[in-house]
């Protein structure tokens, strides 16, 4: 008997598992969506953030339960190297990334800020990635990045 | 020409290079891809000399079955050693099938040319490919040193931007990193430390834990401690109430008195430093010239800094039938091999290694350690593959740190205001302790508490060229006469090895700081100050393109606003960097960098954007480390142990950042992806005393330290 119900990009699993499981584990072990990254299991650095009802949340520390009735949306979601989402283009342009672990994470972050914001100022931007940590320093080709996409949904 | 090094251990062509009969070629390095964009620059460098498109080439990073043996990854040097090994050894194929075409189509070599890998004559219509010639079959040569590569005037490709390898995969989340790996029947497992280095389990029942959900074995050896599960937030869970119930001896503590203190009185070895070389000779006393005007002097400081990788170490090990497989995102899978072959008694034919990407790693953090971490426990639970993650408290308070670093430099000017004699001190723990065969000592963490342990080997001092702790100490100025001294100090509280740069973040700190204070006291600009001792003209142009490009489109009147400038060559003998920081400190003494400017000389520029990235990326590092970073502990151990108690760099903080890059297409490429850590350092240190006039010269410069000089004023 299935004890977890989740609506993921648009797909509802049932799924057997401890309901008290954070939910980052479920999406990667279970639903082998392997693009939202663990990186501190503490709600501080971001790697982990999809878009839960339209806002970028953590998965890495809230029980799976706690997401029964609510939409998610992974990186997955959003576009895939065949057909990327004009933000993951923009970061291909713009080179924005290194190591690309933290990538994911700044994505699902813009994505629902520019859902709601297509013209964020640098401030908005900043804000909506305060949480969102990058170690290679890629935070310069990042910004570029938004700001093109930004640009090209408002067009 | 002179054949790379990288041919020593493996001459042969086929090593290197494989075409297909299908038109891909694969191209095997013994170096990692760590986000560095290794795998652009080594892919453009084979096509340039093949003259074939990019897409046709995946390279292949490390595998101790299938991969030249190049060591580590490390130290600037994968260009120069992989890169250039690749491009002769690419030039050594294109002679061999312009050779077999040759023939093939009964015209000479020198009417042939090549087109997407497609070789034709000049007086004929036929035409032959390379993978006709030998898809999928071996040349069986060696690379010799007879076959000229390309000069830079028949380039195309090298120079031009180029699509980085693999960006659409790590922007959609569908890069396969370590972490990420699946196996049919794959089990999670994570490590419980000990409080600290010292303590050792006294007690623990775990009848409890095995009882838990999921849980398949609990490892206990010595005081090495890890817990196996099905599932992975089984694992978490375990070793969570484990790490409640192990009771520890802690009485033995870390000495945890001000580090600075430390590092002047524990017991040292100290070394001459003469051209970038320490020599086992005695330290000549400190004697500055009598015809000198005026010697000063100043001490700068930095405590120990973290990797902090975003992403935990992780490695999955198997297994299986006396042979054990392990998939690790080290630095350097073959000396890795070595190491985990000492401690688990295997051959080293028994253990094959696989590279798989990490997180970016920025020197030697936990990526070896937890490959033995999961060894321990593939051993315990065989026939399984196991995925075994660090936590996030793992990896900070377990990884070895960037050492700790005091420099004390004194400075004679004659009468007219030159520099005369230069003296640098650093004293300093090692930078550099990867693992390697250590025989019956290791530098793999877990050795050091298993019940028969390993404990680290002793430490001695690096001699040669611009190693850890006097890597960037000799002055790049012209200074008549210098004494440069590296100081091993012993006995100190942290573990510690290789983070990018090494010691060259701090020496250069000290360097391009004090060299600020000299013009300020001869009331000289700072940039004149610095070209009245510098005849190296790579590293004037660097200074005067960074400055120019600083002084044009920017100014600010604001209050506390101030400008630094400095410059320095990584090494003394790769890439050559000038920083400008433009800053505001406010009437608080919160920093808040403005803008900054790179112009950088990185001889022949391979890949323009991904060269761009290293330099910015290692500014944007270096900034956090300079204005945040400091590694907290006491007498129980590390207290630092996630991002609220160690924070770096956000994205409010970094500063908007234009980069100059100079081409030097007739000059060999140089390493760059450590050549702005210190620079940035001290054009920091510098601005902020330009904006207040207050010289920090203790890292980090925290609102807290800005205050507390102010005070002392």
């Amino acid at each position: 008997m299935p004890k977890v119900s989740l609506n993921v990009n648009g797909k509802v699993h049932h799924l057997d598992v401890d309901e008290k499981t954070p939910l980052i584990y479920v999406l990667r072990n279970d639903l082998g969506l392997k693009g939202t990254k663990l990186g501190c299991g503490l709600e501080q650095c971001g790697a982990c953030k999809v878009i839960v009802d339209g806002k970028a949340e953590f998965s890495c520390n809230t029980p799976v339960e706690a997401f029964e009735k609510s939409s998610i949306t992974t990186i997955e979601g959003i576009g895939t190297p065949d057909k990327l989402h004009v933000i993951q283009q923009a970061f291909v342009t713009e080179c924005a990334a290194q190591c690309g672990y933290c990538i994911p994470g700044i994505i699902v972050a813009i994505k629902a800020l520019l859902d709601v914001n297509p013209n964020p100022d640098d401030e908005m931007i900043c804000e909506a990635l305060s949480d969102n940590l990058c170690r290679c320093g890629t935070h310069g080709q990042i910004l570029k990045a938004v700001k093109r996409a930004a640009k090209e949904i408002s067009l | 020409m002179t054949l790379s090094s990288s041919f020593g251990n493996n001459p042969d062509l086929d090593s290197w290079l494989q075409f297909h009969r299908d038109g891909r070629i694969t191209v095997s390095t013994g170096k990692v891809e760590l986000g560095q964009k290794l795998t652009t620059a080594l892919t453009v460098i084979v096509a340039e000399e093949l003259d074939v498109d990019p897409g046709r080439i995946t390279v292949l990073t490390a595998d101790t079955d299938n991969s030249p043996n190049e060591g580590y990854t490390a130290g600037s040097n994968s260009l120069e050693s992989s890169g250039i090994a690749l491009r002769q050894a690419s030039a050594k194929a294109r002679r061999a099938l312009m050779e077999k075409a040759s023939e093939h189509l009964e015209e000479p070599v020198e009417n042939l040319s090549v087109t997407d890998g497609e070789i034709g004559g000049a007086t004929t219509n036929k035409y032959v490919t390379y993978w006709d010639l030998i898809g999928d079959k071996h040349f069986k040569i060696t690379v010799t040193d007879d076959v000229l590569p390309k000069s830079p005037d028949q380039y195309h490709l090298i120079g031009n931007p180029v699509p980085a390898v693999g960006l659409e995969a790590l922007v959609t989340g569908t890069m396969t990193y370590v972490h990420d790996m699946e196996f049919t029947d794959m089990a999670h497992a994570r490590v419980i430390r000990p409080p600290n280095y010292h303590a050792q389990i006294q007690d623990l029942n775990d009848t409890e834990v095995r009882a838990m959900p999921g849980v398949i074995e609990v490892i206990l050896d010595g005081s090495f401690l890890s817990v196996v599960c099905e599932r992975e937030e089984q694992a978490i869970w375990a070793a969570s109430k484990l790490a409640r119930i192990t009771v520890w001896d802690e009485s033995k503590e870390l000495n945890s008195k001000d580090i600075f203190v430390q590092l002047k009185n524990n017991p040292r070895q100290s070394l001459p430093v003469v051209e970038g070389v320490a020599k086992e000779s005695p330290v000549q006393p400190f004697r500055p010239p009598e015809n000198s005007s005026k010697t000063l002097s100043a001490t700068y400081q930095r405590p120990y800094h973290m990797h902090g990788s975003i992403g935990p170490s992780a490695a999955i090990a198997l297994y299986d039938a006396q042979v054990l497989k392990v998939w690790t995102h080290s630095q350097g899978i073959f000396p890795l091999r070595l190491a985990l072959a000492d401690v688990l008694g295997l051959a080293e034919d028994k253990i094959h290694l696989v590279h798989v990407p990490g997180a970016g790693c920025y020197g030697h953090n936990g990526a070896d350690d937890v490959a033995l971490d999961a060894a321990l426990a593939a051993r315990a639970v065989p026939g399984r593959p196991i995925m075994l993650k660090w936590e996030r408290a793992d990896e900070h308070a377990w990884e070895p740190f960037g050492s700790a670093m005091q420099i004390e430099l004194q400075a004679s000017l004659d009468d007219t205001g030159r520099v005369i004699y230069w003296n640098h001190e650093t004293f300093s723990d090692t930078h550099m302790s990867r693992p390697s065969a250590h025989r019956e000592n290791s530098r793999l963490l877990a050795a050091w508490h298993l019940q028969s342990p390993r404990p680290a080997p002793p430490v001695k001092p690096t001699p040669g060229f611009h190693t850890g702790i006097h890597r960037n100490a000799d002055p790049i100025y012209d200074f008549a006469d210098r004494r440069v001294v590296k100081h091993l100090v012993h006995d100190l509280p942290l573990r510690v090895s290789a983070l990018r740069s090494l010691g060259a973040y701090a020496n250069v700190f000290a360097i391009e700081s004090f060299m600020d204070e000299l013009a300020h006291f001869r009331d000289m600009d700072p940039l004149e100050f610095r070209l009245a001792h510098l005849s190296d003209n790579r590293a004037r142009a660097v200074l005067e393109a960074a400055t120019s490009k600083a002084n044009s489109g920017f100014s600010s009147a604001d209050d506390g606003h101030g400008r630094g400038l400095a410059v320095a060559r990584y090494k003394n003998s790769k890439c050559y960097v000038a920083v400008v920081i433009d800053l505001i400190v406010d009437d608080y003494g919160a920093i808040q960098l403005l803008r900054a400017v790179i112009a950088a000389d990185a001889g022949q520029i391979v890949d323009p954007d991904g060269l761009r990235n290293q330099l910015e990326g290692g500014l944007i590092q270096s900034a956090s480390w300079t204005l945040k970073e400091q590694v907290k502990f006491d007498d129980k151990g590390i207290v630092s142990r996630d991002w609220e108690s160690y924070p770096i760099l956000t994205f409010a903080e970094v500063p908007e950042i234009e980069t100059v890059l100079i081409d030097r297409p007739d000059q060999p490429f140089l390493g760059s992806g450590e050549a702005t850590q210190g620079p940035t350092a001290a054009a920091i240190g510098n601005a902020i005393f330009y904006a207040i006039g207050l010289r920090l010269r203790r890292i980090p410069f925290t609102q807290d330290r800005v205050r507390d000089a102010a005070a002392e004023v």
